[in-house]
């Protein structure tokens, strides 16, 4: 996919004005949040579900390597190949050969967030084959010609009326703006689909050590068809998705729907273990899971290793107002929202990616209901180290950190600026005491005024306050005699 | 008593009002309070861009201006937490991040110290206000700061009339709030309807930075009337009018 997220900023001033996209994103606001909310309430202790899905994530992200391989050898015990891809590119050639060796003509996918890192549809369109989604959301987006906007809603960002717009355009049939019937229509499209196809590609929510197999969560029923009734099925996922056991996939199941759509559990959960058994009626007779690494193992062990424990749900751009109020497409690749600013610039490069990590006022709405408790403003945090360290940020930026940060080591200073700043913010403030322009900060002043400071410092104030009244408190100016009381050299 | 007020920069420069009625209910709750003069500021606004000397750096002063006080206070729920952040800073040195935890467990968000830590209560008011409280995002998410503004103004007489979405950020978000300016004011624009549509009158929220936003938008709209105070001037008012001893 085209990749745009070094245009953050701009991206998000076009999603901002775009007067379509803003109705629809306040029309849906915060209805994923409402249902998660009300789905936690019939739940006794949902805190320590979150506690024990975190552990589990974390515990498998110790021994990744072990689980993988545990992962791989008991897939192939009950006739899965398993295929590892270094990177997006290789992921998509291998899943090309198998196509080729199997004479595949027509694919069908169901929702793959791996697939769309690796631009797979186009790699398979570009050798000559039909692909087509069948997930609703990615199927409408496939007409549309865009990416998605978010990972378990990708046309979140469409109305019913745009769909029904794409629908009589690429159907030709007649136009309808009834919810249902424009499903019904979706479902008349693609059954003929599902049925000449050859081969199926699925993600993979997780996979499982102990049986070697792929768990797809899914609501629309498409996921089953694509992987049963195809005689090939190709699962491409992540590295990270493991889970040891069918346990802890139960455990993790408990947290994965309420977070992301407040559902107590998803319409389809998917276990799928092998090849079609002699004599079976459905089942792919040839089985392959593709594992794709693409920058995942270079985050074990970083500071960004608790990204890895993401399993997916969505509740962070659920919640976050930044992602609320220009979503999904503004990010400008596969994954938007707190979770995209912390994988898009550890996949992509942090250069690739600048003003994502900046694109959150560290509100921590996403931190409190992150299922696997992902630390995720603190990893933004990071990232915004790793620019500021790096040399990444604007010269002009990394002086007047540096500045700010010595005057505000420097007390006397730093009360004599803010005594001189003050009076000229309100040297600049017009009558009504405010300032409706400040050079340097247009940032600020495009769409806000900034009231003017009241009057004097504080500190001023209150210093002539105190020989005022005479009144004896300990003054502690000399910053070198306090320091040698505290005990600190540095 | 012995409190250290931590002043807060916002505070000291833009509205030093907030200080003196912070130390007025203070010192109605039983307090001592005292203002370390070599005070500047928390860091945040250099850790939070990245630059992790901001935090290790200021964080020392903070432990030498404030480290002998019974109790720290400030008027901000962000500055008190960047300050509770402080002993993470200093994992590489034991003995200095205990120095650190003890300080921090000990400093505290002004209407969280006067609910569960003064040693008296205000004394109740009579106000015949109402207003719209803003969460502001740190002291409600990680100091837990959501009925103590409430249990006070109620206590003067406030009417609280909650908003849509009082929980969610306005969009000040310190330096974000300038780095992505408009997705910031689309942010505040929001907060603001959903305030106005309490018929408050005023806005009002523990944190300086995000009532400026807001303050900022709701002008820049044309809203000249509507008050924007912090929770401290409100009831440092009510107090005032109705002067009578602590318990």
């Amino acid at each position: 996919m085209k990749v745009s997220s070094g245009e953050f900023k701009g991206n998000a001033r076009k999603q901002l004005a775009d007067a379509a996209l803003q109705s629809n994103l306040r029309r849906f606001g915060g209805g994923f949040a409402d249902r998660r909310r009300d789905a936690l309430v019939k739940v006794d202790d949902f805190e320590s579900l979150r506690d024990r899905a975190a552990s589990i994530r974390a515990e498998v992200l110790e021994n990744l390597d072990y689980w993988l391989l545990k992962f791989e050898a008991e897939a192939q015990r009950r006739g899965t190949q398993v295929h590892w891809a270094e990177t997006g590119a290789e992921a998509n050639q291998i899943l090309l050969n198998i196509a080729r060796q199997a004479g595949v003509q027509r694919v069908v996918k169901s929702k793959s967030m791996v697939s769309e890192e690796s631009g797979l549809n186009d790699v398979l369109t570009e050798a000559g084959m039909t692909v087509t989604e069948t997930d609703l959301g990615e199927y409408i987006l496939q007409l549309a010609g865009e990416p998605p906007s978010h990972i378990i809603a990708p046309a979140i960002h469409k109305s019913r009326d745009e769909v029904s717009d794409l629908f009589v355009k690429h159907h030709g049939t007649p136009r309808t703006d009834d919810i249902p019937a424009l499903c019904e229509e979706a479902r008349g499209q693609l059954r003929p689909h599902f049925l000449a196809a050859d081969m199926g590609v699925s993600g993979g929510n997780f996979l499982i050590a102990e049986t070697g197999s792929v768990t797809i969560v899914t609501n629309e029923g498409n996921g089953r068809m694509v992987t049963t009734l195809p005689r090939v099925h190709v699962a491409m996922t992540g590295i990270e998705k493991v889970l040891p056991t069918l346990e802890d996939l139960s455990a993790i199941l408990r947290v994965l729907p309420r977070s992301a759509t407040g559902q107590d559990i998803t319409n389809y959960v998917s276990i799928l273990t092998g090849i079609r058994d002699d004599g079976a009626m459905d089942g792919p007779q040839e089985n392959h899971v593709i594992l794709v690494d693409n920058g995942r193992s270079q985050l074990l062990g970083s500071d960004l290793h608790d990204a890895l424990r993401c399993i997916r749900c969505g509740a962070c751009m659920n919640h976050c107002p930044v992602y609320q109020n220009i979503g999904g497409h503004a990010y400008g690749w596969v994954y938007p929202g707190p979770i995209g600013a912390i994988l898009t610039p550890a996949y992509l490069g942090l250069d690739k990616a600048l003003d994502l990590p900046q694109a959150s006022t560290l509100c921590a709405a996403c931190e409190v209901v992150c299922p696997v408790r992902i630390p995720l403003p603190e990893l933004m945090r990071v990232l915004r180290e790793q620019e500021l360290t790096q040399g990444l940020r604007p010269w002009h930026e990394r002086l007047s950190i540096r500045l700010w940060r010595w005057l505000a080591l420097h007390p006397r200073l730093y009360a004599f600026a803010a005594r001189w700043g003050t009076r000229a913010l309100r040297w600049l403030a017009g009558k009504d005491r405010l300032l409706h322009r400040l050079p340097g900060l247009d940032g600020w002043t495009e769409g806000r005024d900034m009231p003017a400071p009241q009057g004097e410092t504080f500190r001023d104030q209150w210093r002539r306050k105190q020989s005022a009244d005479r009144k004896i408190i300990p003054i502690r100016v000399g910053s070198s005699q306090s320091k040698k009381t505290a005990g600190l050299e540095k | 008593m012995r409190i250290g007020l931590f002043i807060t920069c916002l505070v000291d420069a833009m509205r030093p009002s907030i200080g003196f009625a912070t130390i007025s209910l203070l010192e109605a709750a039983g307090c001592e309070v005292i203002i370390p003069e070599a005070q500047t500021c928390c860091g945040q606004p250099g850790f939070n861009s990245g630059d992790r000397a901001s935090g290790t750096a200021l964080g020392l002063a903070f432990l030498r201006d404030f480290e002998n006080f019974d109790a720290v206070v400030a008027p901000s729920g962000s500055c008190i937490g960047m300050i509770r952040d402080y002993p993470a800073l200093f994992k590489d040195d034991p003995a200095l991040q205990t120095r650190f935890q003890t300080l921090t467990n000990r400093c505290y968000e002004l209407t969280d110290f006067l609910v569960n830590h003064a040693p008296h209560t205000l004394s109740p008011g009579q106000s015949d206000l109402a207003v719209s409280y803003h969460d502001s995002c740190t002291g409600l998410r990680q100091l837990g700061v959501k009925s103590q503004p409430r249990t006070l103004l109620a206590s003067q007489g406030v009417e609280v009339r909650e908003m849509k979405d009082a929980e969610i950020c306005c969009g000040f978000g310190g330096t974000f709030s300038i780095k992505l300016g408009d997705i910031a004011t689309q942010m505040a624009d929001k907060k603001c309807t959903h305030a106005l549509e309490t018929a408050c009158d005023a806005i009002v929220g523990g944190d300086l930075g995000c009532l400026l936003n807001i303050e900022g938008r709701l002008r820049r709209r044309g809203d000249t009337h509507t008050q924007v105070k912090h929770v401290a001037e409100i009831l440092a008012d009510s107090l005032a009018q109705a002067p009578s001893e602590p318990s």
